[in-house]
């Protein structure tokens, strides 16, 4: 007899519906294969489904079994097939009715003793599964809060036999609680940075505005410790953002099961050995990269210029457009990736320069290569740029600085009034702006990123315009000459 | 003038040192065939210029090239304008990058010829400072005209040719050679009647330039720096040597009789507090990291202050 069951592969964060047809045939040899492109992962799901099959006290055909999982030219990842497998056959072989199976779709890795796992990407199944009208999932119990936000109910089912009593009508699962009231864990707070008052307002700034940032300065003054501290003070996301995150985590196998909607902007901080699919995405199941993971968030490039050029290169077109396009043979993928980047560097390659305490041994020649590593166009598309000096013991002595929680308040207040006052520069302030264009190295871009940071300065003062004061400042934070 | 100029491309090509015609068949050969008329207008074609009638002063050393190769718009009499040479080191620090920029600006606007090398750090600074002043400026290169190094300043280097001269004794299509150097830096002293050194580690470049300035007596200003500080090793040992001592770009001034303009300055009592970074700033005076940031950008516009590597620091 032949039997379906219903569940979704990904393309990128596409689902794309996949049925899974089991064919039992009592004569013949008993074998059991599995067609229809699965991968490695997917096809050695043939060994979990019988052994869970058997664990779960149900009988695993004697005959030959075909598993056909169609359509059978998209490539099938991962092991959330072996619960729509085992329960197709089942179906197949009459133990379940398959009556009830197609009103669900399923998703799930069977244990060898027939308990379920959670796989990735479990809201882009369940959304999948709602676009299809099919109201139930069954899933793991750990992925059900997920699957809930997608807006599909979730069967919660910790083994094989449990899925089954309750597709037999034998059992009701528990319904699934959502808390979404639990404490996300504390951030890195501010106060934790003794002075640095420059770098700790442009932290500001670049949270108000949601700009990119480049701190440069000798090693030990603190760059990593201020970039981590961004997400801390970044309002928390709005239900439709939190939704783009949470699929994105989701896919990725990053979320937290007792957290299942990311309500906090996302941190990434991937090391400078990464490689370009690591950063943008990539491989042959064309996973989300870093810069989507930090979508909507923060991505912190720790030591910029340690980094492989084309891995750098290719974070300009999220950069610019939010979004990475990823064409492979096995398909075509795009990730939103909007994401503020925080990056840091030292001022040459051996680090002391800038640090009144050292001597810099560079040589023109290292010093000019290093810094040619990063290329103009990338060197652009941070609006703000601030050196970071050496702190001195007085002010490693000095007490706490002002928390987190109240830049966030100030934070809070100017993205609300950038969204919407028209913030208009003053005839003073743009007087000033064209005088700093003749006497400073400041090109057109650099010009659009100073108007811009000062309305966010304007923003962040309550002004309801901008004023040469916020031009003035803004001009602080423009790329030095010394990196051009 | 048509022999200078076989000889001139004769050393270019054979790459050797030649101040004066060597007695050799090859010398008497390329003469021969050498079609000074045909290569002029080569030089013509590409905007560049041969100079054999060199300046009194560069005429004066003792091992003067044979003529100039000058690309640039300007008359190449302003090579016999009173000039002044500013070298320093290539990796120099924010401080000697600051002084060499303000040095060029002030010595240049009191109309003064800034001569130096177009390298990288303060030979650079040093132009820039004479182009931000509106005054004129001289490069000398290692290498031929037409050959833009470092690649970073080619920029830099047309910029320089719109309104001064880049000069050099070497043919267009010279490479750059680690030997030619030391022989650019005689016609960088060989053209300013006083050189100056920015910052320069022992055994330097900037101090080769020194010494070929004190060999034809013209004057030496060194710029102190840190003991400690081994940029400051060069200069600090001129000093020792007897060197002139710069504190202000008045002191070179005074050395060409020129009175330097006393302009009324309104005093900032921001720039009492420089070099400083600004997060010092902010803590001596109690002021927002905001406010600060604005008072020091208004300072910069102004060119009363420069910022280099964090740190803000008085031009003069």
């Amino acid at each position: 007899m032949l039997a379906r069951a219903i569940t979704h592969a990904l393309v990128g964060l596409e689902p794309r519906r996949v049925e899974v047809e089991a064919d039992v045939h009592d004569l013949g040899l008993p074998s059991f294969a599995i067609v229809g492109l699965p991968d490695r992962a997917c096809a050695e799901s043939r060994t979990r489904v019988r052994s869970g099959i058997i664990a779960a006290e149900l009988e695993f055909p004697r005959g030959r079994v075909t598993v056909n999982l169609a359509p059978a030219e998209l490539r099938k990842e991962g092991s959330g097939y072996d619960l729509p497998i085992a329960l197709a056959v089942l179906a197949a072989s009459r133990q379940i009715p398959q009556s009830e199976l197609s009103r669900h779709a399923s998703v799930g890795e069977l244990a060898l003793d027939g308990r379920l796992r959670r796989v990735g990407g479990v809201l882009a199944v369940a959304e999948g599964a709602r676009r299809l009208g099919i109201e139930f999932l069954i899933c793991p119990p750990e992925s059900a809060p997920e699957a809930a936000l997608a807006g599909v109910r979730p069967i919660p089912v910790s083994h094989l036999a449990e899925a089954v009593a309750y597709l037999r009508g034998e059992h009701e699962p528990e319904p699934v609680q959502i808390r979404d009231d639990e404490e996300p864990p504390p951030l890195p707070d501010l106060a934790e940075v003794r002075g640095q008052e420059r770098a700790r307002r442009a932290l500001e700034i670049a949270a108000a505005g949601r700009q990119n940032l480049l701190l440069a300065g000798p090693p030990g003054t603190g760059k990593t410790m201020l970039g981590r501290r961004l997400p801390g003070i970044l309002p928390p996301l709005d239900d439709a953002a939190a939704l783009e995150v949470t699929r994105i985590h989701s896919v990725a196998g990053l979320l937290a099961p007792e957290q299942p909607l990311v309500r906090t902007p996302p941190f990434r901080a991937p090391h400078h050995s990464a490689s370009t699919a690591a950063i943008v995405g990539g491989g042959p199941g064309i996973r989300p990269g870093e810069a989507s993971l930090a979508h909507r968030g923060v991505l912190l490039l720790d030591e910029l210029a340690e980094f492989q050029r084309p891995a750098l290169e290719a974070l300009r077109q999220p950069l610019e457009d939010g979004i990475v396009c990823i064409a492979r043979a096995a398909g075509r993928a795009v990730f939103p990736a909007r994401f503020q980047l925080v990056a840091t560097m030292n001022l040459c390659p051996c680090g002391a320069r800038g640090d009144a305490g050292a001597a810099c041994s560079c040589t023109a020649q290292r010093l000019a290569a290093y810094r040619a590593k990063l290329s103009r166009a990338l060197l652009d598309r941070f609006d703000l740029v601030v050196s970071v000096p050496r702190p001195r013991a007085s002010e490693l002595a000095a007490g706490p600085s002002e928390a987190s929680a109240a830049v966030a308040v100030r934070v809070a207040l100017a993205r609300e009034a950038l969204a919407i006052l028209p913030l208009r520069r003053t005839p003073d302030a743009d007087a000033l702006l064209s005088r700093a264009v003749d006497r400073l190295p400041l090109s057109g871009r650099g010009r659009a990123r100073v108007a811009r940071a000062a309305r966010t300065i304007a923003a962040l003062a309550g002004a309801d315009e901008v004023g040469p004061d916020h031009v003035a400042e803004a001009l602080a934070y423009r790329s030095p000459q010394e990196l051009a | 003038m048509n022999e200078q100029l076989a000889l001139a491309v004769f050393a270019s090509e054979t790459g050797t040192h030649l101040v004066k015609p060597p007695d050799t068949a090859r010398w008497r050969d390329h003469l021969r065939r050498f079609d000074a008329g045909a290569y002029e207008r080569r030089l013509a074609d590409r905007g560049y210029r041969f100079v054999s009638g060199l300046p009194p002063l560069l005429r004066a050393i003792h091992d003067p090239p044979p003529g100039l190769f000058v690309r640039g718009v300007a008359p190449v009499e302003m090579l016999a304008r009173p000039a002044v040479a500013i070298v320093g080191a290539r990796a120099c620090s924010g401080y000697g990058a600051s002084v060499a920029r303000s040095l060029g600006r002030e010595l240049a606007a009191a109309g003064l010829v800034v001569v130096s090398g177009l390298a990288r750090g303060v030979d650079g600074e040093a132009h820039r400072g004479a182009l931000d002043a509106g005054g004129t400026t001289v490069a000398v290169l290692g290498c031929g005209i037409d050959r833009d190094y470092p690649a970073a300043h080619a920029d830099l280097a047309r910029r320089i040719a719109e309104t001064g001269l880049i000069v050099s004794e070497y043919a267009p299509g010279v490479e750059p050679a680690p030997w030619r150097f030391p022989a650019r830096n005689r016609i960088v002293a060989g053209l300013a009647s006083a050189t100056v050194v920015v910052e320069a580690r022992e055994r330097s470049g900037a101090l080769i330039t020194a010494d070929l300035a004190l060999e034809e007596g013209r004057e030496v200003f060194a710029v102190p720096g840190e003991i400690t500080s081994a940029l400051s090793a060069g200069t600090n040992a001129l000093l020792k040597l007897g060197a002139s001592p710069l504190t202000c770009a008045a002191d070179v001034l005074a050395s060409f009789g020129i009175e330097p303009d006393v302009h009324d300055v309104v005093a900032d009592p921001l720039l009492e507090l420089l070099p400083a970074t600004a997060d010092e700033i902010v803590r001596r005076t109690g002021h927002p990291a905001a406010e600060v940031a604005a008072a020091l950008v208004a300072l910069e516009l102004d060119g009363r202050a420069t910022a280099h590597d964090g740190v803000y620091r008085r031009t003069s």
